[in-house]
């Protein structure tokens, strides 16, 4: 019996609490469920690189779903420890799956610019949120279709036109449960004509024995002339489970970065859907793995060039220790007519260990003569002679490992633009490559939130 | 002008342009051979039929019996990127030869008609184009009608004969390796191969023995309703080394027919196999109507340590050509290559490429692969790169580039690697792009149209892996590349 069935079954139990969802969201649930019980008969075909990367075997599990919107306790403080230093952000948490707006969040939204519950606006804006929510998605997968399904809440971070804002929004999702828990989340950016954003995207879980599941789905509208930049940082225990589907569609002269960086968990996919459906558009697509102990991470790319003169890069590197398992999947789609398109990926792997495993499948789909693609992956390990060099020089071999491999990510983290994020993530890496971090999903980790980075 | 700079070019490239810029297919007319067609439709007894008319021992009837029972099990795939009208299995006639009153001697005694289709196709087939030193098995419809310089062969102990007689006087050595490098288990059409095939190529290379001539096997299909579905099986033992030449052709013909071969390869410690291809079943029309399913699998186990197996194909023909040359490297240091260069135009699909499994240590492995795509074609390059754990010290490296020659054409590249050891160094790099408008203006401001420009640009294009090519062939395939993309610009 397939693994979904039991969400479908939990839903037809408690279907007297999900009607309480505001109905922009409860009305989603039915095309939802139609979608999930047609997959149950038939599955479409997926082509995973590793077994635990199928649909059924992530959701396989039984986790506990809070339903009835128990309110957690969550130690705010906790969650402080991937707070960026040196800036102040808008900071948003979503404790599981519920919206946690913090005092200071309210206070310094400007004018223009609403960060907040998916369930507010869309009991108070059922228009607007119904002229967006789960358009982009469109329960297209098992994974997006299972999110609408049990969607409670979100988040809603909308710019409107014109508004350029300095400050990055920051996001922390943290998981919060003594049980085995599953969280849908949601996160809905609109992004009007000529506005500018940055989002930072923080995960975390606070227990380390326990299991958790995110399901997760990220929609962005980047309307005409944009710039939307999302960064998201993955700190998370290795009993995490972590899907998280990005579905941005951007219309012309947009702009839209998304670096995906996860430096620690359980199973994590990311899916990236993008489409540019206006003229002159671009897309920058990025991020670094770093993996260990039994660790699987995937970077899939969906990206559908269907305008004129567009441009996209995509850059994702990996270094996979122990036995961790990687897996890339990239797709560009150059459609009929799209001509001038520009679109160039790069997938580049390092295996640091006997054990690890790397998986990459670089596509190119072409219909159009007027374009210039290209792709390349490499999967090796460093360079032995400069690995010598080093120690010649009176380098330790492992602190040589640790600054070619530091170097290996460079280019990755260099690509950020926004320097502060960069600077952080930098710092990120570097502690997670020394080892440091591996422990900081605990909760006990101090370095992140007191050093101080240049 | 024009007339000056032809002056300069070299007779022979002039040849080339001229034949490229005349006609048509010109492989599509019909032999009127007798044959010995046997009626449509696939059931054990038609298989049991196959067997008898070629007096097959028990043994190789019942690896039949399995293959089409199992065949029976299974459902066309249909993961490629193409699209592949339904096929009707019971449709196709799986026998169809040359009607011959008794064995010929000599060649006098072969139809003289045969003869003349294989003179119209170029083939040296008779005996006084020996001189040109190429031994020559030919496969009309389903059967192989002559082997030439198989005296001079047999003196080094070189085995190269149709597979039937193979069959016949060399039962142990075809036991030995049927069905070892791509079993009956393999794939849809493999599967149906094993049940069906009628003949093809046999070739042995005994122990330190270097072939002195090229081995060339010429495929047609000459009858209507009819599938050719032909096996090739290599075997060069220790420190031998042999090239194989391929080559194929079809009658032009509105009904789509049917192609599923097998090729196996094994190679020994430190023997050498290279195997070349030039693939131009008829193709269909301009408006896709007719044409040939190219329905190949084709793999060689490079078994001996240092042992190398090198593919070339140059894919110009098929309606639909599924095919994926493959090397399973597991002798240590053994070396596999893939070059390619397909061309599609109308509305040809293609989609081909390779599959590198590295078992072995510091096994190598090439692939350059190279698409050109004009009208309305798809053509898809699918790779596999695979490193098993144990592999140590293994380098890949792949190039696929995409050339798109109209608005309304498609080419597109599939790619996995899969590494689990991280001694292993693997790249791979693809582009697509059209002609860049510049060396368009380039060779047009020096006198030479755009079609024989876009030939010139594409030949050049291609010359990495034409360069692979023996002499004989490398001819051929770069007039068939012009011919394949005439009237493809504009």
């Amino acid at each position: 019996m397939s693994s979904l069935k039991q969400y479908i079954d939990l839903y037809n139990e408690n279907k007297l609490v999900f009607d309480q969802s505001p109905y922009a969201i409860s009305q989603l649930r039915n095309h939802a469920i139609d979608f999930l019980a047609r997959y149950i008969q038939k599955p479409s075909k997926e082509h995973v690189a590793y077994p635990e990367l199928a649909t059924e075997y992530f959701f396989a599990p039984d986790y506990g779903l809070n339903i009835n919107r128990m309110q957690f306790a969550v130690d705010i403080a906790a969650s402080f420890k991937c707070d960026v230093p040196n800036i102040s952000t808008l900071l948003a948490v979503v404790v599981n799956d519920t919206f946690r707006p913090t005092a200071l969040l309210e206070k310094n939204l400007p004018q223009g610019v609403t960060v907040c519950s998916l369930a507010h606006i869309a009991k108070t804006k059922p228009e607007w949120t119904s002229k967006y929510l789960n358009v982009l998605a469109d329960d297209s997968t098992a994974a997006s279709a299972l999110n609408t399904l049990l969607l409670q809440d979100g988040v809603v971070i909308h710019i409107s036109k014109g508004v350029k804002l300095d400050k990055p929004i920051q996001i922390v999702n943290i998981f919060n449960s003594t049980a085995p828990l599953m969280a849908s989340r949601r996160i809905l950016v609109v992004a009007e004509e000529d506005s500018s954003a940055k989002v930072l995207i923080c995960d975390h879980s606070q227990l380390r024995d326990v299991e958790y599941l995110s399901d997760e789905v990220i929609e962005i509208f980047a309307e005409k002339g944009s710039n939307i930049e999302i960064y998201d940082i993955e700190e998370s225990t290795t009993t995490t489970r972590r899907i998280r589907q990005v579905f941005c569609r951007q219309e012309a002269e947009s702009a839209f970065t998304m670096m995906a960086n996860t430096l620690s968990g359980g199973i994590s996919i990311n899916d990236f859907h993008v489409s540019s459906i206006g003229d002159n558009t671009h897309t920058h697509l990025g991020g670094l793995v770093i993996g260990a102990l039994k660790q699987i991470v995937e970077n899939k790319v969906n990206l559908v060039h269907d305008s004129r003169h567009s441009t996209s890069d995509q850059l994702f590197k990996y270094a996979l220790f122990e036995e961790s398992r990687g897996a890339f999947g990239g797709k560009i789609i150059v459609a009929e007519g799209a001509e001038f398109t520009d679109a160039s990926q790069s997938n580049r792997n390092l295996l640091a260990s006997d054990n690890a495993r790397m998986a990459t499948a670089p596509q190119l789909e072409i219909y159009c003569d007027e374009v210039k693609c290209s792709h390349g992956a490499t999967t090796g390990q460093l360079d032995e002679r400069a690995l010598f060099y080093m120690q010649t020089r009176g380098i330790p071999q492992e602190e040589a490992k640790l600054m070619l491999t530091q170097a290996f990510m460079a280019d990755v983290i260099e690509s950020i633009s926004f320097d502060i994020i960069r600077e952080r993530l930098r710092f990120l890496v570097e502690k997670r490559l020394c080892g440091a971090s591996a422990t900081c999903s605990t909760g006990e980790c101090s370095g992140c939130k007191t050093s101080n980075v240049n | 002008m024009t007339d000056n700079i032809n002056a300069n070019v070299p007779q022979e490239d002039d040849d080339i342009i001229r034949d490229a810029t005349s006609g048509e297919y010109k492989y599509g007319f019909t032999s009127d051979i007798d044959t010995d067609v046997i009626p449509a439709g696939l059931s054990e007894d038609v298989i049991r039929l196959i067997s008898k008319k070629k007096g097959e021992p028990q043994w190789l009837l019942d690896f039949r019996l399995e293959a089409y029972k199992y065949w029976l099990t299974l459902e066309p795939p249909t993961w490629a990127h193409l699209n592949i009208p339904e096929i009707d299995f019971q449709a196709i006639s799986y026998y169809a030869a040359p009607k011959k009153k008794n064995t010929p001697k000599s060649l006098d005694e072969v139809d003289p008609q045969l003869i003349d289709t294989f003179n119209r196709l170029g083939i040296p087939l008779e005996e006084q184009k020996i001189i040109s030193g190429m031994a020559v098995d030919a496969v009309m419809d389903s059967v192989s009608v002559k082997t030439t310089h198989k005296e001079k062969l047999a003196e080094l102990g070189i085995i190269f004969c149709s597979f039937s007689e193979a069959v016949k006087d060399y039962p142990d050595l075809v036991k030995k390796y049927l069905g070892k490098v791509v079993g009956y288990r393999d794939n849809f059409y493999a599967a149906l191969n094993s049940a069906v095939f009628s003949d093809g190529s046999f070739v042995y290379i005994p122990k330190g023995v270097r072939c002195p001539m090229e081995l060339s096997t010429y495929f047609r299909i000459n009858s209507s309703g009819t599938g050719q579905f032909e096996r090739t099986l290599i075997v060069a033992d220790d420190d031998s080394y042999v090239s194989y030449l391929e080559g194929c052709t079809a009658p032009m013909r509105d009904e789509n027919q049917l192609h599923a071969a097998i090729v196996e390869i094994i190679v020994e410690d430190r023997a050498e196999v290279k195997y070349s291809t030039v693939q131009n079943w008829y193709a269909g029309d301009a408006q896709g109507r007719g044409g040939i399913y190219n329905f190949v699998t084709k793999r060689g186990l490079c078994r001996g340590d240092f042992s190398k197996l090198s593919w070339t194909q140059v894919e110009t023909g098929s309606a639909i050509t599924w095919k994926y040359p493959s090397c399973i490297l597991s002798g240590e240091g053994s070396t596999g290559e893939f070059y390619s260069v397909a061309v599609t135009n109308n509305y040809q699909q293609a989609d081909t490429g390779t599959k590198m499994i590295h078992i072995g240590s510091n096994t190598k492995s090439t692939i350059v692969s190279k698409g050109i795509s004009a009208g309305h074609s798809e053509n898809s390059y699918r790779g596999l790169v695979k490193v098993v754990p144990s592999a140590k010290g293994v380098r890949n490296y792949t190039q696929c580039d995409s050339l798109l020659l109209s608005s309304t054409c498609g080419a597109h590249t599939f790619p996995e690697i899969e590494v689990g050891n991280p001694t292993a160094i693997v790249e791979h790099e693809a582009t697509t792009s059209k002609i860049s408008e510049q060396q368009i203006f380039y060779c047009n401001q020096r006198g030479i149209p755009t079609e024989e420009a876009v030939a010139l640009i594409v030949n050049g294009y291609a010359k990495e892996v034409m360069n692979k090519l023996p002499m004989e062939f490398a001819v051929e395939a770069q007039k068939l590349l012009a011919l394949t993309l005439e009237n493809s610009v504009g």
